[in-house]
């Protein structure tokens, strides 16, 4: 019979011993670091593996290729009353400008003395569809220069943009009825002679989209400015409602089961597909409110609807994590509960709801599905609108919405820019958190 | 000491604040039972007791600061100068601002100094203009025996204080917006001794102008600071009367087995 109030004896041990127990946990511990490791690790990996992908794809697209040619701009042809009549010169459709290019050609091989077998309409066809239009829009925009002749740079044709970039080869074009090898040896002789040219294109990411003729003059400028203006509705709408929203339901509603199942609906609508929300703007906002399709106002709508409960749960989040003694302080000192609100607890939780705001507007920023229901996703080739009421109201598309149009077209010239678009809205998006944390770094308050 | 205060006390027998039957009910449980009291003015009012008796649940009844509690049900009568409080047209943001409190942990705005104390006088409307306002602060600053610490910087933030010093600002704070009843719960218990003596001293001084009710776990500052005494236990009001004779010769044994340590 022991004694229960007697400790066991214990076998003394050497502290510099290991006894089997602790070797067992130590390598636990040390498995459970190299998982860790390893999974940061992969993570990292596929991360490099996603950067370097999309900029090598992507860079492409912010380069083009440019013929510098000199055109003379022969007045019997683009004026034949010889009176400069603005009327009688816009008149001239750029079929009548056409001829102009082949002239220009033969002459420049005359004087550089370059040899090729090939006939000026080919030599012409390196240059892009649009080239006849630039020109067009030059003489209109100056008459004077009728008869005089001027150097332009016109955009290459995609296929040659895709030579110069390695993206098209003479094995490549073997059943390409746009272009021929004889064609891509007079690019490389002019290439010799300096005047085609790989340079950064502006154009790129100003411009707006261009139909499957001319993938080379396609630009993001239009769809970003859609994106840009459905961002203005989202944070005019969503910031201020979901703000409200935050605020009632945290200090003033009642606690009871009503809240409880509003809290619970929120939450809920933050995990609901986008999809949803596209068809849902499409049966009230369109089909019943009759907004205009594929207007950024829809598309801004619809994203509200989205980032709304992202704002609100981040706002309630932060609104949360003012102590209450901040609250009780206020009231103490015969402040409202809405003085209180405004004057202590809101400044104390702005940057929580601001990081939320930008969170949310990112993630709206990125959305494609519901554009689709409501139409912004589609050949949208409009022009920059003239005012922030039109772009409200007039058809347009969106960053994302662009992208995936372009990386559904046949063309390979359209997939790099699909690439490059990536590239923008990625910026856009890296910059967008990056406030967000300067934003909370800069007005974190201790107390 | 205490004798000196018991003869004191007795002159000024002013009833501040009367409270009649209270009951506090948090949902179902019964925190607050039949307690009564009345509060003098220009008195230190000590309320003592074990955690959770309802000395602070009862001080909060005061200054109706229990209305942010949504189970919190408050029934009985508490009047301050005839009136009461809890009748349906009292605002309970404009009895506040008769009814400062003083809380446990010190709680000043992340703002500057002088925002801290300006911001009572600004949203009651006490300031007509910028040199008044300097007045209030300076005044408030000067009552909570923090100014001379301060003055020379006003605009550094009342965060930036050590514990004490933010303890006395929440005081000015409170001060500043001329109240006639000031509530204090364990304002001390954050606090290091000497922080604690200077706090003390403040309240004593404090005296002259207001009804001051603490609510304290220290027996020791009771019978240092205050002239009457309620002991609270299990929501009960046991006994109430002159320090003195609550420290030297309680009534109830309860009070008894409390200040000799045997519960609580």
């Amino acid at each position: 019979m022991s004694n229960p109030d007697q400790t066991p004896a214990v076998a003394k041990t050497s502290l510099l011993k290991l006894d089997a127990r602790t070797r067992k946990r130590n390598a636990a511990e040390t498995r459970f670091k190299a998982y860790g490791m390893i999974a940061i690790g992969m993570g990292l990996l596929m991360l490099v593996i996603l950067v370097f992908n999309i900029v090598s794809r992507g860079t492409g697209a912010f380069q083009q290729t440019f013929v510098t040619l000199e055109v003379e701009l022969v007045a019997a042809k683009l004026d034949k009353k010889g009176n400069r009549n603005l009327d009688d010169i816009k008149k001239v459709s750029t079929f009548g400008y056409a001829p102009l290019l082949k002239d220009a050609f033969e002459a420049k091989v005359a004087v550089a003395g370059i040899d090729t077998g090939i006939k000026p309409k080919q030599m012409a066809a390196i240059l892009s569809k649009s080239a006849a239009a630039q020109m067009r829009d030059f003489v209109i925009a100056n008459p004077d220069m009728i008869g005089e002749t001027v150097a332009f740079e016109f955009l290459a044709s995609s296929r040659v943009d895709g030579y110069l970039k390695g993206r098209v080869s003479r094995d490549s074009i073997a059943n390409d009825k746009k272009i021929s090898p004889e064609q891509l040896d007079f690019v490389d002789q002019l290439v010799s002679e300096g005047s085609v040219t790989k340079r950064f294109n502006m154009s790129f990411i100003t411009g707006s989209d261009a139909s499957d003729a001319r993938p080379e003059s396609a630009g993001m400028g239009v769809s970003m400015i859609g994106s840009l203006i459905m961002m203005m509705v989202v944070l005019v709408l969503a910031l201020p409602i979901g703000v409200a929203a935050s605020i009632y339901l945290e200090e003033f509603a009642p606690k009871n089961w009503i809240t409880d199942i509003i809290e619970v609906n929120i939450s809920n609508l933050a995990a609901v597909p986008s999809i949803v929300f596209g068809i849902l703007g499409l049966a009230v906002f369109i089909n019943y409110m009759h907004l205009p399709n594929s207007a950024p106002l829809v598309g801004g709508l619809v994203l509200t609807l989205m980032t709304l409960p992202t704002i609100i749960i981040s706002t309630r989040a932060s609104l949360k994590s003012v102590p209450p003694s901040i609250r009780d302080a206020a009231l103490g000192v015969g402040a409202s509960k809405m003085q209180s609100v405004f004057h202590h607890v809101l400044p104390l939780a702005a940057p929580g709801i601001l990081t939320g705001t930008i969170i949310g507007l990112a993630q709206a920023l990125g959305e494609t599905a519901p554009l689709l229901l409501i139409g912004m996703v589609g050949f949208i080739a409009s022009n920059p609108p003239d005012s922030i009421a039109a772009g409200l109201m007039s058809p347009n598309s969106a960053m994302p919405a662009q992208i995936y149009e372009w990386a559904k077209r046949a063309d390979p010239a359209f997939y790099e820019r699909a690439w490059g678009g990536i590239i923008i809205l990625l910026v856009f998006l890296v910059s967008m958190n990056t406030i967000a944390v300067i934003l909370r770094r800069r007005f974190e308050r201790r107390w | 000491m205490n004798t000196m205060r018991l003869t004191e006390s007795a002159v000024d027998t002013d009833i501040k604040i009367t409270a009649k039957d209270v009951q506090v009910y948090y949902g179902d449980n019964h925190a607050i039972k039949d307690v009564s009291v009345e509060i003098q003015d220009k008195t230190v009012t000590a309320f003592i007791g074990p955690s959770g008796c309802g000395k602070s649940t009862f001080l909060r009844c005061i200054n109706r600061m229990n209305d942010t509690i949504d189970v919190c049900r408050v029934q009985g009568d508490i009047k301050i100068d005839g009136e009461d409080i809890y009748d349906k047209r009292v605002d309970p943001v404009q009895l506040r601002a008769k009814v400062g409190m003083v809380f446990q942990k010190p709680n000043p705005f992340p703002k500057s100094i002088y925002d801290n104390v300006a911001y009572g006088p600004r949203i009651h409307g006490l300031a007509k203009n910028k040199a008044d306002l300097d007045d209030i602060v300076e005044r408030a600053l000067r009552r909570g025996a923090i100014w001379n610490e301060v003055k020379d910087r006003l605009d550094a933030p009342g965060t930036g204080l050590s514990g004490g010093q933010q303890q006395r600002l929440c005081i000015a704070r409170a001060v500043a917006t001329e109240p006639e009843v000031l509530l204090m719960d364990e304002p001390c218990s954050a606090l290091d001794p000497i922080a604690t003596a200077q706090v003390e001293e403040l309240i004593d001084e404090l005296r002259k102008s207001y009804s001051v009710v603490i609510v304290t776990h220290s027996m020791q500052q009771a019978a240092r600071v205050s002239q009457r005494t309620a002991f609270f236990h299990l929501g009960n009001l046991v006994e109430y009367g002159e320090t003195g004779q609550i420290f030297t010769n309680p009534v109830d044994p309860r009070t008894e087995n409390y200040i000799t340590g045997r519960i609580g």
